[in-house]
């Protein structure tokens, strides 16, 4: 049994300026996580990872499904026994100093920790208590100690924020977003920091938009998509051969220093080439009749048009075509909504008719390790 | 010379003294150029990009001069900048998408602006609508407000609005930080095309994001602490890179198909000096793997090879040692 | 990655901390969005915070205009018995007198010093002031968190209660319970016209609250196990300080004019001698036909000055919290 069991988590949230149209943010997404294992949450916005998250974590409530911790639904728990959960997963966010209070000084954020948790211990435990937690996440105690938030840099205020959650001897740290809105200089400082915690036995889910973050540090990776799992497994197969469109192509339109985009293009052509036409891995029926319309037309200055026809893979079944532009790839249907219960009437439909109109694409598995969603 | 800067100074007026945000920066951008200026928060990009177009409250210019097609820019006179925002020098801010007001349709805050530029909305429509095709926008855009729009639409839109006039210069600051990587791929192919199709003559890309301007510019400009560190062609930053800072940076950054088990990066230890009072002498000597006792002097920035400019006595002093072996061997 | 950033804010220097002007990447993200259009809050602390305040604050010649004059005359209602020449409600002198060196300000119908009556009514006036803003504070505090915190089924309740306070006219609410009860005090007027006014409050309170509660570090103490009420008193309510005392400073200056009101339709305390009651006396006793200027413009006047002086420092400390605000 995994540490962490996440069984068809669902969100739907009342949207829509007017009242009407309720957005499904989570689609019964379903993966697991085992002690000490970073796995990795990769989604564009929109996705749904950071609800995902936040439900973990319990700041958010679920539209349906489960969380299993060591096999207790944590959904459904009691203030009185969130207390313990709490003791088992924390959260780091995304803008470290919006998780300060600006009126006292950073180091409360442990003092909330002592009232709730360590009320019994002495003064001198728990000093060193703080002192070992300052350590682990390579900060100097004199540097951090008694200083108001606005005086730490980034860096600190988001190793301060794990020291937290290792003060109260964590089994899983949730990771949304924590080093997008630090320097590049110091961002790997905290990513080696994060490999090193689990080389401890730290389970992290790490919840990015950056692949290359995902890909540095993961041990397996989901990706998300308009709230459903579109490929997850270890991390070499999904990022060495990713089967999903959607995953190729986030992989091909990330920038990267030595690799032009065109190029990129041209090495994904080829690839599909070799994919397209024999059948690989057992039974996952991935031809090369799917794929789907992510690009029409080939950027200016040339580069090899990909043509792909559409079909189920392109989450909108039904409802108006996307609409066809001029010579730029139309990455811009991603991001229209292609919810199907956008109604208006009032006392509109319930969150189950919403969530059994926009079911997930069934997951399949390409090789062991790695599933793939396909639709009929 | 589309764009030319000498030793220009901006500082920002706080209660504890001025603080120099960007320190006797010279530089130039020709016709057609995009220039990616490159740095962490804090160096001075923002302040540098921002200064050129608008002032805010708190800044103040120091010294030296700025030149625009041949003719000085008044940026410290706010009122004579009026003259050449959105027509001669245009700017996209960061956080763009956020910037349109809620409460306005699309077209109707397009028109207001132009207006206030003294041009009819009318008579730039067609091009308008042309554009927001080009970059496939729907039509109905003019009509929509903008939290009916996504956040690349939105940025996009911003885009096209900022370039309606065609304008000489523009400024992108942190186009793409905000957003998903297929929308900053759209957005940087995009930027690109207005350079190609002449809807903007030169451009100066700001953002933290190396992998960006590996994609998009033509040369880079690395910042550091209000300085400037390093200049060179895009290419050559990226393979070559002469000063340590801009090496270490590149090598702090992850890449696809790099993982922690084949290669742990490392980054940079230590923060960026506080510039209410800068350290004399090179102001990265304290982060700086290869300081010795001549960096507590200033370095100049120079040209250390062809199109590389370098502040660097390190560099220097390799580039120096290179030569003279290059002259030792053609000696043979 | 575009959900977690909020606004953009140039607040890199309300006082350019040591670290210089920020570490962080595409500049801070700056002052939370909420907006009334009563003053502003949750503004981003840079530099250090408690005195830099005071520091605005003493620069700033709208609060110390109005919290000088103020002073001045909380000191006069303080001290007013033994600054009074005469007593309160005595006969010293003969009625109808102009203002004179003995007299400064004449004397009434019924020939008391209008001057040592003022002082002493400064005294009530200022009670029911500060009475009422407490009951009214309170009340919409306790609601407008409540409502804010918890969201759903109670906000709705509360929100209904609201409504219906708002509804209710108080000057007929006070007319009925003034046919039943022959005397009150100045405690009930302050108390009453607390229960009255709150409505307000609890809608601004509840708005901030809403805005607040989304905040991170909100997040951080339900994850350090900290529950609703702890984490209202001592993360969300301090973050409004400064907004609650803008708010408190207002009830104070609005439960003074609805309670000269009051008192000047002979609906205040019994024994009152505040500065309505002042007014309303001199209407009464024909000060208006005998054109006894002396006797009910004063009162006035002092309560316009109060009560502008109040709103003043009001607008000046809205600059000084607001960094935005401020001119440099």
């Amino acid at each position: 049994m995994s540490m962490l069991e996440i069984d068809k988590l669902s969100k739907v949230y009342k949207s829509g300026t007017f009242g009407g149209g309720m957005k499904p943010a989570l689609r019964q997404v379903s993966f697991n996580i085992d002690q000490g294992e970073v796995v990795s949450l990769i989604g564009e916005s929109g996705s749904g990872k950071s609800t995902l998250g936040k439900i973990i974590l319990r700041l958010l409530s679920a539209s349906g499904g489960r969380v299993l911790f060591d096999g207790t639904d944590i959904l459904g728990l009691k203030p009185s026994q969130l207390h313990d959960y709490y003791r088992n997963v924390q959260g780091v966010f995304q803008d470290p100093f919006s998780s300060y209070n600006p009126l006292y000084k950073a180091d409360r954020v442990f003092e909330l920790v002592r009232q709730e948790y360590f009320g019994h211990l002495s003064q001198q435990q728990w000093d060193e208590k703080v002192q070992a937690a300052l350590e682990t996440v390579a900060l100097n105690p004199a540097d951090v100690i008694n200083k108001f938030p606005h005086q730490l840099s980034g860096g600190q205020q988001q190793r301060l924020l794990v020291a937290r959650a290792l003060l109260l001897d964590v089994k899983l740290l949730i990771a949304d977003e924590i080093i997008s809105m630090l320097d590049a200089s110091t961002r790997v400082d905290v990513l080696n920091m994060l490999v090193a915690l689990k080389r401890k036995g730290l389970a992290v889910l790490f919840i990015t938009h950056d692949l290359s973050l995902g890909n540095y540090i993961s041990d397996r990776t989901v990706i998300l998509r308009y709230g459903a799992v579109v490929e997850m497994g270890d991390t070499e197969k999904v990022f060495g051969h990713p089967q999903h469109p959607y995953t190729r192509h986030l992989l091909t339109a990330v920038p990267q220093l030595h690799r032009r985009w065109q190029a990129a293009d041209a090495e994904r052509n080829a690839a599909d080439g070799l994919g397209a036409g024999g059948a690989k891995g057992s039974g996952a029926g991935m031809t090369g009749a799917q794929v789907s319309t992510f690009g029409a037309d080939a950027s200016s200055g040339g580069g090899q048009s990909q043509r792909y026809s559409k079909s189920g893979l392109h989450p909108r079944k039904a409802g108006p075509p996307p609409v066809p532009t001029g010579p730029r790839p139309s990455l811009m249907e991603l991001e229209d909504q292609p919810w199907r219960s956008r109604f208006r009437v009032r006392g509109g439909p319930s969150v189950a008719t919403v969530l059994a109109n926009n079911a997930p694409p069934a997951l399949v598995q390409f090789e062991p390790g790695h599933f793939v969603a396909v639709e009929e | 010379m589309s764009l030319k800067i000498e030793d220009l100074s901006v500082a920002y007026q706080s209660l504890r003294g001025d603080v120099q945000a960007v320190d006797r920066v010279s530089l130039s951008i020709a016709d057609g150029e995009i220039m990616g200026l490159a740095g962490e928060s804090g160096c001075g990009k923002s302040t540098l990009g921002n200064s050129l177009i608008f002032m805010e409250g708190r800044m103040k210019v120091t010294g030296g001069t700025v030149e625009l097609d041949g003719r000085p820019l008044p940026i410290s006179d706010s009122r004579a900048m009026n003259h050449f925002r959105l027509r001669a020098v245009s700017i996209i801010p960061q956080y763009a998408m956020s910037a349109l007001n809620p409460t306005r349709r699309v077209g109707r805050m397009a028109s207001d602006l132009l207006k206030s530029r003294g041009v009819r909305f009318s008579s730039v429509r067609e091009e308008f609508q042309r554009r927001i095709a080009l970059v496939g926008l729907p039509d109905d855009v003019l009509e929509r407000y903008p939290f009916e729009l996504s956040g690349g639409m939105r940025q996009r839109v911003t885009m096209v609005i900022s370039t309606l006039l065609n304008p000489s210069l523009l400024i992108a600051d942190e186009v793409t930080s905000a957003l998903d990587v297929s929308t900053q791929r759209a957005v940087g192919e995009m930027l690109m095309e207005f350079r190609d199709r002449g809807f903007v003559k030169s451009m100066i890309v700001i953002t933290h994001d190396l992998s960006i301007l590996a994609q998009i510019a033509d040369s880079i400009l690395i910042m550091y602490a209000g300085k400037l560190a390093e200049k060179a062609g895009a290419a050559t930053i990226i393979e070559h890179p002469l000063h340590p800072y801009t090496q270490r940076l590149l090598a702090s950054l992850p890449e696809v198909g790099v993982r922690y088990e084949d290669a742990a990066l490392t980054g940079i230890p230590g923060r960026p000096p506080s510039l209410l009072s800068p350290p004399s002498g090179c102001r990265f000597r304290d982060r700086c793997p290869f300081a010795f006792e001549k960096c507590a002097e200033d370095p100049p920035f120079i040209e250390l090879r062809p199109g590389h400019h370098v502040a660097c006595w390190k560099a220097e002093e390799e580039v120096a040692s290179e030569g003279a072996l290059q002259v030792q061997e053609a000696a043979r | 990655m575009s959900l977690g950033q909020q606004s953009p804010g140039k607040d890199v220097l309300a006082g350019a901390s040591p670290a210089g002007p920020g570490d962080r990447q595409a500049d801070a993200p700056g002052p939370a969005a909420g907006g009334t259009s009563m003053p502003s809050t949750g503004v981003h602390y840079t530099g250090r915070r408690r005195f830099e305040f005071v520091y605005f604050a003493v620069r700033n010649k709208k609060f110390m205009l109005g919290f000088t004059v103020e002073v001045v005359f909380v000191l006069a209602a303080i001290f007013g018995p033994w600054l009074a020449p005469y007593g309160d409600q005595q006969f010293v002198a003969p009625p109808f007198l102009h203002p004179s060196i003995h007299h400064l300000l004449g004397t009434t119908y019924f020939g008391e010093d209008v001057f040592s009556v003022l002082l002493y009514s400064l005294r009530d006036s200022y009670m029911v002031g500060f009475l009422g803003a407490l009951f009214a504070g309170l009340i919409g505090l306790a609601v407008g968190f409540s409502a804010g915190w918890r969201g759903g089924f109670l906000d709705e309740i509360l929100q209904m209660f609201t409504n219906i306070v708002i509804m209710m006219p108080a000057l007929v609410l006070l007319l009925v319970i003034g046919a039943y009860f022959k005397t009150h005090s100045v405690f009930f007027e302050g108390v009453f016209i607390g229960a009255t006014s709150w409505p307000w409050v609890a809608r601004a309170v509840r708005a901030q609250t809403f805005t607040l509660r989304d905040r991170d570090f909100v997040d951080l103490a339900r994850m350090s196990g900290k529950r609703g009420p702890s984490i209202v008193i001592k993360d969300i309510a301090p973050n409004m300080a400064s907004y609650l005392l803008l708010v408190f400073i207002l009830l104070f200056a609005g439960s003074m004019l609805l309670a000269v009101s009051y008192d000047f339709l002979g609906l205040g305390p019994t024994n009152g001698v505040s500065l309505g009651d002042m007014m309303n006396k001199a209407e009464l006793w024909s000060g208006l036909t005998l054109h006894m200027w002396w006797w009910f413009i004063p009162p006035g006047l002092v309560m316009t000055f109060i009560v502008a002086a109040l709103y003043i420092s009001n607008v000046g400390l809205d600059e000084v919290f607001n960094p935005k605000l401020r001119e440099l």
